[in-house]
């Protein structure tokens, strides 16, 4: 036997269980009033939420598929991690996402659309933040986000606009990656950051089990959770397939981040039912077994059941269904009305303050490509 | 002393007529400073002028950093103005993004030249986009200061010239003062621009001191500039290379060759136009830099006169640069640097057209 303990573990909280009863775990029981305080029309929010993520998450594939876009970017499985935590941010805090997390823009009231004519190739970025929820924009490059995060995270700190006692205005970062960005650098680097300014600030990483082909044991042989520790934070490991624990963990954690207690880190363990993006063929790495137990946990099922449990009532998940299906037809319309941008936006704010070479090219192209319209050049 | 006289020790030509401002109350005159107190002095007055000015780097506080270019700021503005951040490129850069969203306008200090690729990803696959893909909603007024360049017989990764991969980026401005003078007005200029701005600090030329008119910047940023003029030939250079085309413009003066020194000052975008007038009139350019010549800031230069001026052209133009090798040890850096006799080979070679 080793001397020096080669044994990595923790809990994972959850308090419902993959057949929808609630039954917390040990370590999960601390969080049960956070649920007991909700009022039913939240919990049924819950549900509708995840619901359109779902049928926008359809949508967006078959569009795919029929050549409207280059790329989809499924979110199917993941629902609970991203509803949980997104409907547990307030409205001033900042939301900084990786780019799978299309509920959550939509939860801070961003037009889904507006994802749509990110992956249809109309725009690099596609929304302002500061017009939709504080729901940052979509970052490509792993785990770059997270600095972004952490260090508007510090300027919340330097601003006096967090910890200051009143709830209605202390404000906090939410900001999410992904098991294959954990091991990128910058997303130790934020760690590093994060712990040393105090930042009020959570990281959510969605533990999806698969960074396109390969298996998270690639990227960490202990739970992610346990990082948190390392770099000084608290570290949480929950199921992510549990709407209501990834709900109360990150309610928690973000009331934690606002009153000047710092930043934590949760893993959420949950299950990427789907390809990575529609350019992906997961039958080439990944069993049906794998799948099928995975299917046997999901999200929305356990949700349903524990709902139906406490008296929801059949028209209300009728009701829902309807709405769903009109989000997702709303959204596939109005993507397949997405003009091309014109050629100025190649131009137009690369820089803010004015620029001869932005200029000089721009009155180039447009002549050029006038001239080629039979116009004079 | 009028703004005109200030830039002398430069070789600095101004014809401009310029009132004497020595009597308006409110002006405080010329100092002699170095480059290095002359940045510290453009710092001071960016913190004091806004609140949302924040210094960030290694080492930077309490020590001032490696070169006491932020000597004292720390005790003036405090720790939230001045931060010693963590031992961490890209995480300074991310987090300066970060406080740029917020608001701030952050000025990071990367400590030697071969230290800024860890925040290479950031620079330029974040910094550089991030105007454009909000559409102009948010700006990233974000200064990078870096201190670049030979001549100081260090070790590895601390004499390098980089420049050229940030001037291939677009949504980056490059610039790099050669001067105290421009060194103080250029690091205020480059602060409130709202683009990103990397602002290259030529390590050899920290010390030496030169003016420095604190009420009179005389140029826009990315302006460049006639220090010296001459018939000849015309070298255009920018950071400690001015000072070398300068003594080689003294050498060659005393061989009956009049040489035309430009300053660049800014990397990108690059201000043309005093090139090709000197181009114009000279008939003849040779480039000047420390940085490796292949795929290099003079090859664009020299496709762009070429492009541009090539009826004026006398001569190919011509580039005088580091050897396309990694920096060699300090004891052969007075070979791999561009001198005066390299220049003038150079302009030797021009003049034989």
């Amino acid at each position: 036997m080793a001397a020096l303990e080669r044994e990595f573990s923790a809990p994972t909280l959850q308090l419902l269980t993959h057949e929808g009863e609630l039954r917390p775990t040990p370590e999960a029981e601390q969080f049960l009033p956070v649920i007991e305080s909700l009022a039913d029309a939240e919990l049924e929010q819950f549900y509708r939420d995840m619901m359109i993520s779902r049928r926008i998450d359809i949508a967006g594939a078959n569009l795919q598929r029929q050549g409207q876009l280059a790329l989809w970017v499924p979110s199917h499985g993941q629902e609970a991690a991203q509803v949980g935590s997104g409907r547990a941010a307030r409205p001033q805090d900042h939301i900084f996402p990786s780019y799978r997390e299309h509920i959550v823009g939509i939860i801070r009231g961003l037009d889904p659309v507006k994802i749509l004519s990110l992956l249809r190739g109309v725009t690099l970025g596609g929304w302002n933040p500061a017009e939709n929820g504080n729901f940052h924009l979509y970052t490509l490059v792993l785990a770059s986000q997270t600095l972004h995060a952490t260090g508007y995270a510090m300027g919340l700190g330097f601003d006096g606009a967090t910890a200051t006692g009143d709830p209605e205005s202390d404000a906090a970062v939410l900001v999410y990656l992904g098991d294959g960005a954990t091991s990128q650098g910058d997303a130790s680097e934020a760690l590093v950051f994060a712990a040393s300014y105090r930042t009020p600030q959570v990281f959510l990483v969605q533990n999806n089990q698969w960074a396109i082909s390969v298996p998270v044991s690639r990227q960490s042989p202990s739970p992610i959770a346990n990082r948190g520790y390392g770099f000084g934070m608290p570290g949480v490991r929950i199921d992510g397939n549990d709407v209501l624990v990834s709900y109360a963990v990150s309610r928690t954690a973000l009331e934690e981040a606002r009153s000047g207690l710092g930043p934590s880190y949760i893993e959420a363990v949950t299950y990427r039912m789907g390809a990575h993006t529609t350019a992906d063929d997961p039958t080439k790495y990944r069993t049906q077994d794998e799948v099928d137990y995975w299917a046997q946990r999901d999200p929305i099922t356990r949700y349903r059941t524990w709902l139906e449990g406490r008296g929801a009532s059949a028209a209300f998940f009728d009701e829902v269904d309807v709405e769903a299906q009109d989000a997702a037809s709303d959204v596939r319309r109005r993507a397949l009305d997405l003009g091309a941008p014109t050629r100025e936006a190649i131009f137009e704010h690369v820089y803010s303050d004015p620029h001869p070479l932005m200029r000089d090219q721009y009155a180039w192209l447009d002549r050029f490509e006038r001239s080629l319209d039979g116009g004079d050049a | 002393m009028s703004a005109g006289q200030v830039y002398a020790g430069v070789g600095m030509e101004e014809t401009e007529a310029r009132v004497d401002e020595s009597t308006v109350s409110g002006v405080r005159g010329v100092q002699t400073l170095s480059m290095a107190k002359a940045i510290t002095a453009g710092l001071r007055e960016a913190l004091r002028g806004d609140d949302k000015v924040l210094l960030m780097g290694e080492d930077i506080g309490s020590l001032g950093g490696v070169f006491r270019v932020t000597e004292g700021l720390k005790a003036e503005f405090g720790e939230h103005r001045v931060l010693d951040t963590p031992l961490a490129e890209s995480g300074i850069v991310g987090t300066a993004i970060g406080l740029a969203m917020r608001g701030y306008r952050p000025v990071v200090e990367i400590q030697f030249d071969g230290f800024i690729f860890p925040a290479f990803d950031q620079i330029t696959t974040q910094l550089s986009r991030l105007t454009l893909r909000h559409d102009g909603s948010v700006s990233m007024p974000v200064v990078i200061r870096v201190p670049y360049g030979g001549h100081i017989g260090s070790i590895e990764h601390h004499q390098e010239s980089p420049e050229a991969y940030f001037a291939h980026t677009p949504g980056l401005r490059v610039v790099s003062p050669s001067n105290p003078h421009d060194a103080y007005w250029m690091i205020q200029e480059a602060i409130a621009s709202n683009d990103p701005v990397l602002y290259f600090e030529p390590k050899s030329r920290y010390w030496p001191k030169g003016p420095v008119d604190l009420d009179h910047s005389g140029l826009p940023l990315h302006a460049s500039r006639v220090v010296r003029q001459g018939t000849d030939v015309t070298v255009v250079g920018h950071g400690a290379m001015v000072s070398t085309l300068l003594q080689a413009a003294d050498i060659a003066g005393e061989e009956g060759t009049s040489l035309e020194v430009v300053d660049l000052r800014s990397l990108s975008p690059i201000d043309y136009g005093p090139l090709l007038d000197s181009v114009q009139r000279t008939g003849r350019l040779v480039v000047a830099q420390e940085a490796y010549g292949n795929v290099s800031i003079g090859s664009e230069i020299a496709a762009t006169v070429a492009e541009r001026a090539f009826y004026s052209l006398e001569a190919p133009v011509l580039r005088v640069s580091g050897f396309d090798t990694p920096f060699p040890p300090a004891a052969l850096e007075t070979e791999f640097l561009p001198s005066p006799d390299r220049v003038l080979e150079a302009v030797d070679r021009a003049l034989a057209y």
